[in-house]
């Protein structure tokens, strides 16, 4: 019956989860290793293919907030104590207001650096801001304590889905992996066999 | 002081109107050299912000008119302090041993109305190349005004050479919009 009431993610919000944690932590190390660069055209690349995968990261976190919309996460186990479901739900808040937040930064630091836009040298994104060096610094100030941010709530995230699943020994991280066997499943499998090596002491 | 000279370039201009006025006296304050790279496929702008011309055009006789242009490699934006640092650097403009680029004026055209063709040698980086741009020209507050683009190959002049000879980053084509102002002969002092 619990499995009625603790399903697992949809398969498209796990597909979604994936491919932007691995984005994200790409884009992240990207950027903090692009940056100290000295100009070559090479860097000019890194440059336009972080600027790619940062509005192609932005238009998955937009598909990912419409899917949740119309396909809410599964309930927090019911044992969870009220003050950290309510951090659960800040948190998550938190992590898609930053996964919006930073890509608009960079977009609008690049508009200010007077450097457009243009995904994959195809599609050009409109410049929102004219050129204007102060602005630009602000912004990549902006850009790089978003991404600081997003990147500690990211190991905070990390960290309380393994105290779930190795301390609480509960199902919240294993209904977001895409091949996760439900443990509640095998808790439940177990306990069966566990009642029945006690039966015949009993 | 500005009134009467005001009053006194009206005149020039009126009395140009009649007669055909040689404009020779270069406005840097009001001119422009302006060029756009595509980095990427990105359009970057970028300018000089100092550079000079010598020249001599009298719309009525523009077979006898010459240009010259004299521009401070140093002086670029190149549209980030990052870019600037690098390109007077040798693989680029090496301003130490290059450090201006000149255009000598070998013919101009008059293609019908205010449109003519400019013909010259542009060196950079010692090397010498044949370029053409069209060119218009009009009379705005007495002045000559003479505006064009053309766009040129920064490899042909070995500009951004070794790593940066990957057009893929930094396209080979570069385009140069000129607008230089020039008052007439005698207005000018």
């Amino acid at each position: 019956m619990k499995t009625m009431t603790n399903p697992r993610y949809s398969p498209p919000a796990i597909a979604l989860h994936w491919l932007m944690a691995f984005l994200l932590i790409g884009l992240f190390s990207l950027g903090i290793y692009m940056h100290e660069l000295p100009l070559s055209p090479d860097k000019l690349k890194l440059y336009s293919w972080h600027k790619w995968a940062g509005v192609t990261a932005f238009m998955l976190v937009l598909l990912r907030l419409l899917w949740r919309f119309g396909h809410p996460p599964p309930a927090l186990p019911a044992a969870m104590p009220s003050w950290q479901k309510a951090a659960s739900h800040g948190m998550h808040h938190l992590l898609y207001v930053l996964m919006v937040a930073i890509p608009l930064s960079g977009w609008l630091m690049s508009s200010a650096k007077g450097f457009q836009t243009v995904y994959f040298g195809v599609l050009p994104l409109p410049d929102l801001l004219g050129k204007d060096k102060e602005l630009g610094e602000l912004l990549q100030t902006v850009h790089k304590v978003l991404n600081l941010s997003l990147a500690a709530l990211v190991v905070a995230h990390v960290g309380a889905a393994l105290k779930h699943h190795l301390v609480d020994r509960d199902d919240v991280l294993s209904r977001m992996l895409p091949f996760g066997k439900r443990r509640r499943e095998s808790s439940q499998t177990r306990t069966p066999t566990r009642t029945q090596s006690q039966t015949p002491s009993r | 002081m500005n009134i009467l000279r005001l009053i006194l370039t009206t005149l020039l201009v009126a009395s140009g109107a009649a007669h055909a006025v040689e404009f020779t006296q270069f406005q840097a304050d009001k001119s422009t050299l302006q060029f756009v790279s595509k980095q990427m496929g990105v359009a970057v702008d970028g300018h000089f912000k100092k550079f000079s011309a010598t020249l001599a055009f009298d719309p009525a006789k523009p077979a006898a008119a010459t240009a010259r242009l004299e521009l401070d490699l140093a002086s670029i934006d190149a549209g980030s302090a990052d870019a600037d640092g690098e390109v007077v650097g040798k693989p680029w403009f090496n301003v130490k041993q290059f450090p201006t680029a000149t255009f000598l004026s070998t013919a101009i055209r008059p293609l019908g109305g205010d449109k003519f063709e400019l013909v010259g040698k542009l060196t950079i980086k010692g090397k010498t190349q044949d370029v053409s741009a069209p060119l218009s020209f009009r009379q705005e507050g007495g002045n000559g005004v003479f505006a064009g683009a053309f766009v040129l190959k920064r490899l042909d002049f070995g500009v951004g050479d070794g790593i940066w000879s990957d057009v893929s980053a930094v396209a080979n084509e570069v385009q140069i919009k000129f607008h230089i102002v020039a008052a007439p002969a005698a207005a000018g002092k």
